[in-house]
């Protein structure tokens, strides 16, 4: 499933600063079978690339590069296919230039 | 601990930062939360900062405020995959001795803030993540549960300038959460050059600097802008779209942002470039009619959790410090009248923002959400190519005879839109804009 523009993502990724909270993830994606229209759309809506969809064909979330944005929560909160919150204080990205 | 101040404010972006800093400077007890390492360490924006608002704050802000450059050339575009038609503004009248707007970039900025605010005597507590608002039997709120140890704080009111997401606020049923095409998705790089480099390739010298905004095929049909702003040695590029656009096109905020430095008019000014940091963030762009209720038993919303933002001019910071700065007046009167912190009497603060810019404005634009929201292909993708084609008819020089030449642009528009389509979109766009 990987485009053109996935690969440059990541590499885009490397020039930022995080504090990743090891083992403790900020977003959690709701156990399915089949993900609903708005969870797949994160797998290119996320700006930090942090859903995948998995060859099972289920979606995945890897927030280590999440900018935290909300588009996420946005799209998914209100179905219950995704649990989010904001990182523990000091965690998560730091933007130097924002 | 538990703690009792006159007042929380939870965020330190522009709105929480002009709160607690005039709150502070009026004598109140003002504990301030932010999840970040620093002030300004989650905080995003293009970043362009409007001198009067924060004049209002703090006059003399010019001595030691991180500015980057004072704006004296705008550069509105409308592209398509190959040209863009500009209509630019550029003036030596800029050149004042209090400039009207600079760019900014705010990590930097609001580390200066949040050392004013410190200065003005409130406490600044960082990485400090607030869970949720604390209610009393009554329902108004008494204060915050934090994530540190035993982190519950209480206050007389709470001042929610929590970003455009708004977790708190939205948990505890004072707003609805963000809708998808309440809120616009924006991604942004920011280009290191030389400032000699930059000064040369926009035209400016010295602390001069220049706004490039442009529309067109370069959403894709979605609504969207990008942009590129001149600050020192550096370029923030960027562009942002509806969140429920880019659900529906599939398009990646990444892949769109690549195209647009490659478009032609924008790779040249950023050649050469190292980037340094890529970022993203949520603009609200729901306008008057998606602000929620301002203010209840013991809080205030302010700034982009009450989505107090002017998409069609640009404007978010100005609104957001404004209406900081009006909350922490009216909680500052209250607090003098030794009167409690209700819901009516908090009610002075959106009085104060209805009857100023900020909420003039948004109702000014109250239909141009709904009327380019639902119109994206046409304003979007088809204007901005039938206006490219017509520049084009009309520059090149070919033998054509120019009635032939007019005849062909008129018949593209009526092709594209028909007459009703034209009219129709002219005469929504002009009553959306009155």
């Amino acid at each position: 499933m990987s485009k053109p523009g996935e690969a440059r993502v990541e590499e885009k990724l490397y020039q930022n600063r995080y504090v990743v909270d090891g083992g403790r993830s900020h977003i959690r994606v709701a156990a399915h079978d089949k993900p609903s229209a708005n969870l797949l759309a994160m797998t290119t809506l996320c700006p930090a690339g942090c859903y995948t969809l998995t060859e099972a064909g289920q979606v995945e979330v890897a927030p280590d590069g999440c900018f935290e944005c909300g588009a996420c929560r946005v799209m998914c909160e209100p179905g219950g296919e995704v649990e989010w919150n904001y990182p523990r204080g000091g965690y998560g990205v730091l933007f130097k230039f924002g | 601990m538990v703690e009792k101040f006159d007042c929380i404010v939870v965020g330190a972006g522009m709105s929480g930062n002009a709160a607690a800093y005039v709150l502070a400077k009026r004598g109140l007890s003002v504990l301030q939360l932010e999840r970040g390492e620093y002030s300004g360490s989650k905080n995003v924006q293009g970043a362009i900062m409007y001198a009067d608002m924060l004049e209002a704050i703090i006059p003399d802000f010019r001595e030691d405020a991180p500015l980057e450059r004072h704006l004296i050339e705008q550069r509105f575009w409308m592209m398509n995959g190959s040209a863009h038609t500009g209509m630019h503004y550029r003036s030596d009248a800029f050149n004042e001795a209090k400039p009207n707007r600079y760019t900014i970039l705010r990590s930097q900025f609001d580390k200066w803030f949040s050392r004013k605010v410190r200065e003005a005597g409130a406490l600044v507590l960082t990485e400090t993540t607030a869970l949720e608002l604390i209610f009393d039997a009554y329902g108004a709120c008494v204060g915050v549960r934090t994530d540190r140890e035993g982190g519950i704080v209480h206050a007389d009111v709470v001042v929610l300038a929590e970003g455009v997401n708004g977790l708190l606020g939205s948990r505890a049923g004072l707003r609805a959460p963000p809708k998808a095409d309440h809120v616009a998705l924006a991604v942004k790089e920011m280009h290191f050059l030389p400032a000699e480099t930059i000064e040369a390739r926009f035209n400016v010298k010295g602390d001069e600097g220049v706004v490039v905004e442009a529309v067109g095929t370069i959403s894709g049909g979605m609504t969207g802008m990008g942009f590129v702003y001149t600050n020192k040695e550096c370029l923030s590029v960027g562009i942002g779209c509806l969140v429920s656009d880019f659900a529906r096109s599939g398009e990646t905020p990444h892949g769109l942002l690549e195209a647009f430095k490659a478009h032609p008019s924008i790779k040249p000014l950023i050649e050469g470039s190292e980037v340094k940091e890529y970022a993203a963030h949520l603009i609200p762009e729901g306008g008057y009619k998606a602000v929620p209720q301002l203010c209840g038993d013991g809080w205030v919303v302010v700034g982009d959790a009450a989505q107090l933002n002017n998409a069609i001019h640009r404007e978010g910071s100005n609104l957001a410090m404004t209406s900081g700065r009006f909350a922490a007046e009216a909680i500052f009167q209250i607090k003098s009248r030794r009167e409690k912190m209700t819901k009516d009497n908090l009610a002075r603060y959106p009085k104060a923002l209805h009857d100023s810019f900020v909420m003039k404005d948004l109702r000014k634009y109250r239909d141009m959400p709904a009327l380019l929201h639902t119109n994206s292909r046409n304003f979007f993708l088809t204007y901005p190519e039938l206006v490219a084609k017509a520049m084009e008819n009309f520059l090149r020089v070919d033998g054509t005879p120019k009635r032939e030449t007019e005849a062909k642009i008129f018949s593209a528009f009526r092709k594209a839109r028909g007459f009703t389509g034209l009219f129709g979109d002219a005469f929504k766009l002009a009553r959306a804009w009155r």
